[in-house]
């Protein structure tokens, strides 16, 4: 068998993985293996046509393939080893790695440093329980603009889409644009489970009905999806009398995205059920020492920008991790309280800043965002799920934190 | 019933508020009134989308010799939001060759609309 070896590996070559892999090189290390499935780098950024991306990172309104070229073609200025169509295979904890390409077949690693940067996969209908028979027709969002962007398909010409998360209402535009007719967007929750930005300019600009509070309760059609029943829930979730049906030859599912978590369990890391990726501290640093995580694959965040900063952090770590100078500091753990589905990193040891994200279960106006020694203070004016709430902590915060074994955040009502 | 027409209700996206702003206006289409907004910028969004509603207009084109399909492209600048489709009709009909560079310009000036349609990565052969 083949052997390379480096010093870190990067697994996935999207925003978070680039990121990682440019500071790790900024930072000196200059033998990094940086791999990736796809045949060239920039992760589904390159699939995401739509524009929005860069707000935040470099304050232009860019698209996805925009928005992945800044980091492409700054790798091509490293000496950063870009190996593509490659898969990792095998991974130990004790950081040996198994990865196989179609040119050098099997290859052993065994990096001093590992950072995990595999992004997310999208729920599907069976993880959302829809009923009725399994014809053709039916997609996930993200396999749908795909489809359209990079293979050149159209998935369908009467659409339905299940789900109002933002890749959904971005593919309802998308499909309209190239003329389909997208007759409906369902969601179960009273709030669009997107961006604001999306349904006003991919929903209402082309007059598609989003259907709050609703949900696709039978798929019909036997080779090809026929028509769907959509129902309206009750205040408990369940689907109440006054159904009425679509025909339509295809469902798009937008129901929420899982991190990928399969080279994860193998190396045996604790998954946390509030954010189904695992336990991290704010080094982006696994529970296994020498093992990083980022990007949609630490959690799943609002924005790309997110996931390049965190690479950014992750990839910081890594080579500090490589010179003996990430320091392992006492850790306060960081606890959601009220309102607060989760808040990220899980673990706080750093002394010159951190940045936690925080996600509520339920919108709400008028709030104060607190912690547990009155730390943390901070009014908003509304907060809604689709949102993360970015907290700053500062030297002079973390100092106060170090003498915490808890930080609880809660999210309340001033009333 | 002619209250209803003189009034358009947007929902801003300036902020995560997401302020629904009410825009009334007498018979010329002249502006009487700006409800709703809580601030100076849902003001200025709900009049520009009274007024002029622009989009950026992204999609891609079929491409040729390439590793994909399909190229992606947008418009340089802001379009009319009611010339989308009109953009969406010539974006359809052309058919590119690679190798393209981010920014090549694949229809100039589309339209008139003094906006070109420009591609948004590299795409090598």
């Amino acid at each position: 068998m083949k052997n390379i070896s480096t010093d870190i590996i990067i697994v996935g070559a999207g925003p978070a993985g680039m990121a990682a892999a440019l500071k790790a090189y900024e930072m000196g290390i200059k033998n990094i293996l940086l791999v990736d499935r796809l045949p060239e780098p920039g992760g589904i950024l390159q699939q995401c046509v739509h524009n929005g991306f860069g707000l935040q990172k470099f304050k232009e309104d860019l698209t996805g393939p925009e928005f992945a070229d800044r980091y492409i073609k700054k790798l091509g200025n490293t000496g950063i080893n870009v190996m593509l169509h490659t898969m990792v295979m095998e991974m130990t904890r004790d950081r040996k790695m198994i990865i196989s390409n179609d040119v050098d077949g099997l290859i052993e690693v065994a990096p001093k440093a590992i950072v995990m940067a595999m992004g997310c996969r999208e729920r599907t209908r069976q993880q959302v329980s829809i009923p009725g028979t399994r014809p053709s027709g039916i997609f996930t969002a993200g396999v749908a603009q795909r489809f359209m962007n990079i293979e050149g398909y159209l998935p369908g010409k009467e659409v339905v889409v299940v789900g109002s998360g933002d890749i959904g209402m971005i593919m309802a535009r998308r499909m309209t644009l190239e003329g389909a007719k997208v007759h409906a967007v369902t969601e179960i929750m009273p709030y669009p489970g997107g961006l604001t930005r999306n349904v006003v300019q991919c929903l209402n600009d082309y007059n598609i009905p989003l259907y709050l509070k609703h949900n696709v309760i039978d798929i019909r059609g036997r080779d090809r999806v026929k028509a769907v029943k959509i129902a309206r829930l009750d205040e408990k979730g369940k689907p109440m009398n006054g159904t009425f049906e679509i025909e339509c030859d295809t469902l798009l599912f937008s129901v929420g995205l899982i991190p990928e978590n399969e080279l994860s369990r193998m190396i045996s890391l604790e998954l946390s059920h509030a954010t189904g990726g695992p336990f991290i501290d704010d080094n982006y640093q696994t529970s296994r020492e020498g093992v990083f995580i980022c990007g949609n694959a630490a959690f799943v965040n609002d924005l790309a920008d997110y996931a390049g900063t965190e690479g950014e952090i992750a990839g910081e770590a890594a080579a500090k991790y490589l010179n003996d100078s990430l320091e392992a500091g006492t850790k306060a753990r960081v606890v959601a309280g009220d309102n607060v589905r989760f808040v990220v990193p899980n673990f706080i040891t750093r002394e010159d800043s951190v940045t936690l994200y925080a996600r509520v279960t339920q919108p709400m106006l008028d709030v104060t965002v607190s912690s547990s020694g009155g730390i943390i203070n901070m009014k908003k004016q509304i907060v809604k799920p689709s949102e993360m709430i970015e907290i700053n902590l500062d030297s002079e915060k973390l100092k106060k934190i170090k003498g915490l074994k808890e930080l609880m955040i809660d999210v309340r009502p001033n009333k | 019933m002619s209250d209803r027409i003189n009034e358009k209700k947007f929902i801003c996206i300036m902020c995560p508020l997401g302020c629904e702003v009410t825009v009334k206006s007498d018979e010329s289409g002249q502006i009487t009134e700006i409800l709703g907004n809580s601030c100076k910028k849902g003001e200025t969004y709900a009049r520009d989308e009274f007024t002029e509603p622009m989009r950026v207009l992204t999609s891609t084109v079929a491409v040729e010799g390439a590793r994909f399909a399909r190229l992606p492209v947008r418009t340089s600048d802001l379009i009319p939001k009611d010339r989308i489709f009109d953009c969406m009709k010539e974006i359809q009909k052309i058919r590119v060759k690679a190798p393209v560079k981010l920014g090549d310009k694949m229809i100039e000036n589309i339209l008139g609309l003094g906006v070109d349609i420009v591609a948004t990565r590299d795409l090598s052969l």
